[in-house]
């Protein structure tokens, strides 16, 4: 019976929140959900709660989706992101190791550095994204995403044994603490009052160990993934509602808790990927417009997984592009078929899209023939037997707002 | 009794999902608004879609119902359909768009569609905001020998709303 409006947006909601991951990924029975450290906290803040890459988390708050978007764009808002996958990588082979599994160039990070990059198989495909970063503590620190968690563990756990019986030395761990992200203008003003450092030496992608409103054992690194500035703040599970707490009772900025409901449409309006949509083990970084990944030093050595067909790509251009669409009136979707502006030749899918609440436009993003991916391209999409007009757009559709000093 | 009809429909609606408050809140203003739609409520009826429709004189209006706008969250397009079209009961006839997801409408009885609500183009929030009234969908000449049996009144949705709630 639970068809209709409601059964229709659950399952929409499902396929769209938890992408096309296999179905082993999800628990069936809702008692089989895992939840964050801050679950009790989510439910006291009028959270929503939906099942979610086997967890159970908030997917918007009382105040709705639009609303806690343009909160992130124009003050702060926190994400509990404790769902992903946190690893910790040892050992004096630990670069060669993740060399060994993604297309950057680990050995030229600097202390601290992080960069996002992409774990790759033998034929180029995308097996997650990840942010890496080389932590002046002596190891690296990995974090990747909860849909793909099961899988990337198995995937480096299967590289530590071959690495291990080399006689090379790496050492994984899976870190169990809550994760953070800060997210928006405001981030710096109420953070700073909880901080033993100051943020203006944290640049976008650096990373550092700090003691974050009395919660010592805290790393805060300078990322996020809403196109604004912003920190992931890896806390001691033990310690995370009071910092938490203290960061919603910040006397600076107004602090509201966002879902994973904002965090989609926010990550769209940056032309920021989502794992399962934009990018899988079918499509390359090349194809999905993330060339700029692939380390230069990598290229010239050539040894990353799939680095032939990915370097080919690089030299003659792949077959299909990762763009943006900006259009108006009926939403375009996952999934809605792309047309030449003739309606006549089919050029390719949408992978993600929805109305922007920035921009009061709808924005999407897919793939389409190399020769249509020009921007100002005009194309048509189809959506409910209706053709829409849609512009091929330079991505981001919202300018990011990245700690970048000059 | 239309009064107390409504005291106990709003509290049925708002129940689990809204804090307490708010909850007041909305009771307050259905009681003082009783009596410009007490007759509308007593004729509402709803599908297990939770679409709902109000047939007065062969003319049905159709709209979705509160507990639906509350799980969709904020509408930001409509599709209605064409006046015109002529529809089957379950017809797909309308979409509901939101940030997150597109819902299908369901038409809940069958006819030719005479009206839809030009005021959802520009003002889709309606269909949050005043799910019952202002924000009505489409209205169609409800089809000869159209049968209501199958729909629910007040009491049953009522009661259906408390087996899909947890």
């Amino acid at each position: 019976m639970m068809v209709g409006i409601i059964g229709k947006y659950r399952q929409f909601c499902f396929h769209h929140l938890y992408k096309t991951i296999k179905s082993n990924w999800f628990s069936s029975k809702a008692e089989e959900l895992k939840r964050t450290c801050l679950y009790d906290f989510h439910v006291a803040e009028g959270a929503k709660m939906v099942p979610f890459a086997g967890w159970e988390m908030p997917v918007q708050y009382k105040s709705g989706i639009i609303k806690e978007h343009l909160h992130v764009r124009k003050e702060v808002g926190i994400f509990d992101v404790s769902h992903m996958l946190q690893t910790r990588v040892d050992g004096k082979d630990r670069k060669k190791f993740m060399e060994s599994l993604v297309v950057l160039d680990v050995e030229d990070l600097k202390p601290n550095q992080g960069s996002l990059t992409v774990f790759t198989n033998e034929k180029g495909g995308i097996i997650d994204d990840l942010i890496v970063s080389n932590t002046s503590e002596g190891y690296l620190y990995v974090v990747s995403n909860a849909g793909c968690a099961d899988k990337d563990m198995a995937h480096m756990k299967a590289k530590e044994a071959e690495f291990q019986k080399n006689g090379s030395d790496v050492k994984l761990t899976t870190i169990k603490t809550a994760l953070l992200a800060v997210q928006g203008p405001s981030m710096k003003k109420v953070l700073q009052p909880g901080l033993d450092f100051d943020l203006n030496s944290l640049h976008f992608m650096t990373t550092i160990s700090a003691k974050v409103f009395g919660a010592e054992g805290c790393r805060v690194t300078r990322c996020g993934y809403t196109g604004e500035d912003g920190v992931e703040i890896s806390i001691p599970s033990n310690c995370a509602v009071d910092v938490l707490s203290s960061l919603m009772s910040s006397p600076k900025a107004p602090v509201q808790l966002i879902g994973l409901g904002a965090r989609d449409s926010l990550r769209l309006e940056a032309g920021l990927c989502l794992y399962g949509n934009d990018i899988d083990e079918t499509t390359t970084p090349v194809e999905a417009n993330l060339t700029w990944l692939v380390s230069k030093g990598r290229r010239a050595k050539a040894d990353f997984p799939g680095g032939e067909i990915i370097l080919q790509q690089i030299k003659s251009k792949p077959t299909k592009r990762r763009v943006g669409f900006t259009s108006t009136g009926i939403p375009v979707r996952g999934h809605a078929k792309i047309y030449s502006q003739d309606g006549k030749e089919l050029i390719g899918e949408v992978t993600s899209g929805c109305p922007s609440p920035s921009l009061n436009i709808n924005v999407s993003m897919g793939y389409v023939k190399t020769a249509y991916a020009k921007n100002a391209t005009k194309v048509k999409i189809e959506v409910r037997q209706k053709m829409i007009d849609a512009d091929v757009t330079k991505l981001p559709f919202v300018p990011s707002n990245y700690f970048i000093p000059s | 009794m239309a009064a107390s009809a409504i005291r106990k429909f709003s509290l049925t609606l708002f129940t689990s999902k809204v804090p307490f408050s708010s909850k007041v809140i909305a009771s307050f203003q259905c009681q003082k608004r009783a009596f410009s739609f007490s007759k509308c409520l007593a004729d509402r009826l709803y599908t297990d879609k939770h679409e709902w429709i109000v047939i007065e004189n062969g003319k049905g209006t159709i709209g979705i119902s509160n507990y639906a706008q509350e799980q969709l969250g904020e509408i930001v397009y409509v599709e209605t359909p064409a006046v015109g079209t002529t529809l089957n009961p379950q017809d797909v006839s309308g979409c509901l768009e939101s940030v997150k997801a597109a819902s299908e409408v369901y038409s809940p009885v069958g006819g030719t569609v005479t009206e839809v609500n030009s005021k959802l183009a520009s003002e889709p929030a309606l269909v949050n905001s005043s799910p019952l009234l202002e924000g009505w969908l489409y209205k169609l000449d409800v089809a000869p020998g159209t049968n209501t049996k199958e729909l629910m009144n007040e009491e049953a949705y009522k009661a259906f709303l408390e087996t899909i709630v947890h």
